[in-house]
């Protein structure tokens, strides 16, 4: 300490090492930083990346409804013609079996042994009933579908009671969450009871629709939400979303999900859940400032008009109303009104269904997104509601005197965003909505005169976060391959695409062209130039080999003598198929004849314009060998036809590929 | 010549569809305009490395004349157009990286201990922030060790990249 210190005396080479040291240094905290600032934001963008492709598949599958959508109403609107054919198959396809849905029949048939060990709800219900749900679920009991019946019926009474949209008002005592999408994310509605408290008089709650489809507790979030508004039917307001559909359940997995878990009594749980579907309230505004729904607006959105509607009238986005002209009408009278009225259950007279315009303001309020662009256009991603501008939300809010519009229906990396000069905000509840790590969930909370405040979560597996490299490696490996299965259910229309600018016939096409078709058959919008080291080959001179695209995926062949194009053909439309097959099944036995599924199969074929023998379909069912005493199992029909990723095979067994 | 230009101009053709990609990735309103915060992801996006006292002044060429939050299109594609004909900002060589390290590793042991990094990495050059502190520890932590063996950290980074 005291004795002089050879490093110490003499500044001119010691502190210059010292200097030359830390410069040193310096540099190299520099060179680390630099590069790693790099690598992190290539990570964030291939996230975002990741997310777009999500997205934009996501919404070109609701796109296809439109077109399954126009099928049905081509069947309804050819009914007649269509029965003289194939009588009994429409009937089947809209008419309803069970006429009778009341409420002591069926729970009277109803008997829940002694073995049951699941929570037993005590009726009328009180908060502990919430928790006794809360703490089942979360050892994954089941509700017993005598309960989850009684939980149906009553909030469909209750509700039915409710105006078409509920207002309600805070104070600064009393602020009010808004939570968005939940898509039976179960998960994440405990995450949200835990950090903001359970619903209560003094804790209101605004759920913002689509608590059900995709994830695998859809019917627990359904129950939970139903009995706690039965509590708190004045705190606890539900708004319905696009989402609360049968038909999209029927897509979207939530029909399957109740199938499952209810295998005895999950038809007439379904068949009551399309009715409660059609009774909940189209949005609620709190405080006269704050209109909260699930999509959004049009320029033509009346709010009057929908405070008026049979909002109960509007049961699927698959099923808008026929149109009524003079002559349809006249010729459906001539035909006798016996025959149409009679079993179909949607729309066989006038009073049943609402009017065009009706229709249209409710697909509005359900589907529609926000956008930069100023203007209201239709929303073709989505394929029903529209795209709103900035402007469209300022005319609307000030016609009605309102300040904000809250609403959902789109998956934000952040859990919300605002936009729209702060004049829309969107709340999206379920974290990792597409795939582990792909976006936080949020909430809000807010009372009169004070700014909105936001809470983010993200749910995770593991105890402790993986690396940000592993999430996203798993996000974008995740997304490619949904993406090669989107361009393999369309080979063959790519390659057309493909060889028509290949006037060279060298099987090489430039980064343009190649970019160009991808999106022109494809219809999805994503950075092409960006994605195709992940897609193709590129050679030296940046020209892209496009057959390369194709070569580590294909469609499992379930029989090896049926053309590629007919399983590409079903495998591209298993979805719709899925639906329809569905819907003629009205006993959810998962069978039908085969005379209907020859028949559905040929009007399907004649309303999608596709091009396929039906000689080599009939080939394809039979030698599937799926006839069961005449019936055929459509799901493991369906089921045969999956992608193949080569690598995957590889790391499974030695077996070859067909 | 004539094809020199050609191919100048199909290059310029081509950066011009890359960038717009990168861009529209961004672009959340779908209005030509991204927030000012991702413009630094957008840039490294497309394989560029400048450092934050670059970015900023990039930024600052990109930002209209009364600064309000957004970057338009218009007034980014042609800047960021000759970042990449100039090939600026060159992203850093691997073998660079790793003599950095080693710099801060002047025992030459072969790894970094956690206290150190963060030291290094918060207190010196263009600090990190805490998000950036700790991911980068996520991924780089032995946690056998708890130090950071930092020639398996790049050789796996780089692996991933590739």
């Amino acid at each position: 300490m005291n004795s002089p210190n050879l490093e110490d005396m003499g500044c001119g080479t010691s502190s210059a090492t010292k200097d030359k040291k830390s410069e040193k240094a310096l540099k190299a905290a520099l060179v680390i930083q630099n590069w790693y600032r790099g690598y992190r934001a290539r990570l964030k963008t291939r996230q975002r990346y990741a997310l777009t492709i999500f997205q934009s598949i996501e919404y070109a599958d609701e796109q296809g409804q439109l077109q399954l959508s126009n099928f049905f109403s081509f069947m309804l609107e050819n009914y007649t013609h269509v029965q003289e054919k194939e009588p009994g198959l429409v009937t089947r396809l809209f008419g309803s079996s069970i006429q009778d849905k009341d409420r002591q029949d069926y729970l009277e048939l109803i008997e829940i042994p002694d073995s049951y060990c699941g929570p037993r709800l005590q009726f009328p219900l009180t908060f502990t009933d919430i928790d006794l749900l809360i703490e089942a679920f979360k050892q994954q009991q089941i509700l017993h579908a005598y309960y989850v019946l009684e939980v149906l019926f009553e909030t469909k009474k209750v509700l039915q009671q409710m105006p078409n949209f509920t207002h309600t008002n805070t104070s600064p005592s009393k602020e009010i969450t808004i939570c968005g999408d939940l898509h039976g994310k179960l998960d994440d509605l405990f995450l949200i009871f835990y950090k903001n408290g359970l619903p209560s008089v003094t804790n209101p709650y605004v759920f913002n629709g689509d608590f059900v489809d995709r994830g695998k507790n859809s019917m627990e979030i359904l129950m939970i939400l139903f009995v706690s508004f039965l509590v708190y039917p004045n705190d606890l307001h539900l708004n319905r979303g696009n989402h609360e559909d049968f038909m999209m359940n029927m897509r979207y997995g939530f029909t399957k999900e109740i199938l499952h878990k209810y295998k005895l009594h999950g038809k007439k749980i379904l068949q009551i859940l399309e009715e409660v579907y059609t009774w909940l309230p189209i949005g609620t505004i709190i405080d006269n400032e704050v209109l909260v729904i699930h999509g959004g607006i049009s320029e033509s959105t009346d709010l009057n008009l929908l405070h008026r509607i049979e909002r109960n009238k509007m049961r699927s986005v698959l099923m808008p109303p026929i149109p009524m002209d003079g002559d349809r009408a006249e010729k459906k009278n001539k035909l006798g009104t016996t025959t149409v009225a009679q079993g179909i259950r949607t729309s066989g007279s006038f009073s049943e269904q609402l009017t065009k315009q009706e229709w249209e303001q409710v697909i509005d309020i359900l589907w529609s997104d926000p956008r930069g662009k100023r203007g209201c256009y239709p929303n073709t991603n989505r394929g029903g509601g529209c795209y709103f501008g900035p402007d469209i939300t300022s005319k609307i809010l000030n016609k009605y005197q309102l300040k904000i519009l809250v609403r959902s229906h789109e998956c934000k990396p952040e859990g919300y965003e605002i936009c729209h000069d702060g004049k829309v905000i969107t709340v999206f509840s379920a974290s990792n909505y597409y795939e582990e790590g792909s976006n936080r969930g949020a909430y809000i909370r807010m009372s009169s005169g004070t700014t909105p405040r936001f809470f983010q979560y993200q749910i995770t597996k593991a105890t402790c976060l993986r690396p940000l490299y592993q999430r996203v490696n798993a996000i974008e490996s995740s997304a490619i391959r949904m993406l090669k299965e989107r361009m393999i259910s369309r080979k063959t229309d790519l390659i057309r695409a493909f060889q028509l600018q290949d006037r060279n016939k060298s099987g090489k096409l430039s980064m343009g062209q190649w970019a160009f078709s991808m999106e022109n058959v494809l219809g999805l919008n994503l950075p092409w130039r960006s994605l195709s080291s992940h897609l193709v080959t590129t050679d030296k001179d940046g020209n892209i080999d496009y057959m390369s695209g194709f070569q580590d995926v294909h469609i499992q062949k379930p029989v090896k003598e049926v053309q590629s194009t007919l399983i590409e053909t079903v495998y591209r439309y298993r979805s719709d198929l899925q639906i329809i097959f569905n819907i003629i099944d009205s006993d959810h036995s998962g069978l039908i004849s085969m005379e209907e599924f020859r028949s559905m199969w040929k009007l399907f074929k004649s309303h999608y314009s596709v091009h396929i023998d039906d000689s080599q379909f009939d080939e394809l069912a039979e030698r599937m060998d799926l006839n069961k005493d005449g019936s055929i199992d459509f799901n493991e029909f369906l089921k045969a036809f999956y992608v193949v990723h080569k690598f995957d095979q590889l790391t499974k067994s030695d077996t070859k590929l067909a | 010549m004539a094809d020199d230009r050609d191919r100048d101009e199909i290059a310029v053709a081509e950066f011009h569809k890359k960038i717009k990609e990168a861009f529209e990735v961004f672009d959340h309103e779908s209005n030509n305009t991204v927030d000012v915060r991702e413009v630094g992801t957008i840039i490294r996006s497309l394989g560029c490395c400048p450092s934050e006292g670059e970015l900023h002044d990039l930024i600052a060429e990109v930002e209209e004349e009364e600064p309000t939050g957004y970057i338009r299109f218009e007034k980014f594609l042609p800047v960021m157009t000759e970042v990449l004909l100039e090939r600026r900002y060159r992203p850093i060589p691997e073998d660079i990286l790793l003599r950095a390290f080693e710099v801060l590793d002047p025992a030459k042991r072969g790894f970094l201990s956690k206290d150190e990094l963060i030291k290094y990495m918060t207190e010196e050059g263009e600090p990190f922030s805490q998000e950036e502190m700790e991911e980068m520890l996520s991924a780089a932590i032995d946690p056998e060790s708890n130090s950071v063996l930092y020639k398996d950290y790049i050789t796996m980074m780089v692996i991933d990249e590739n």
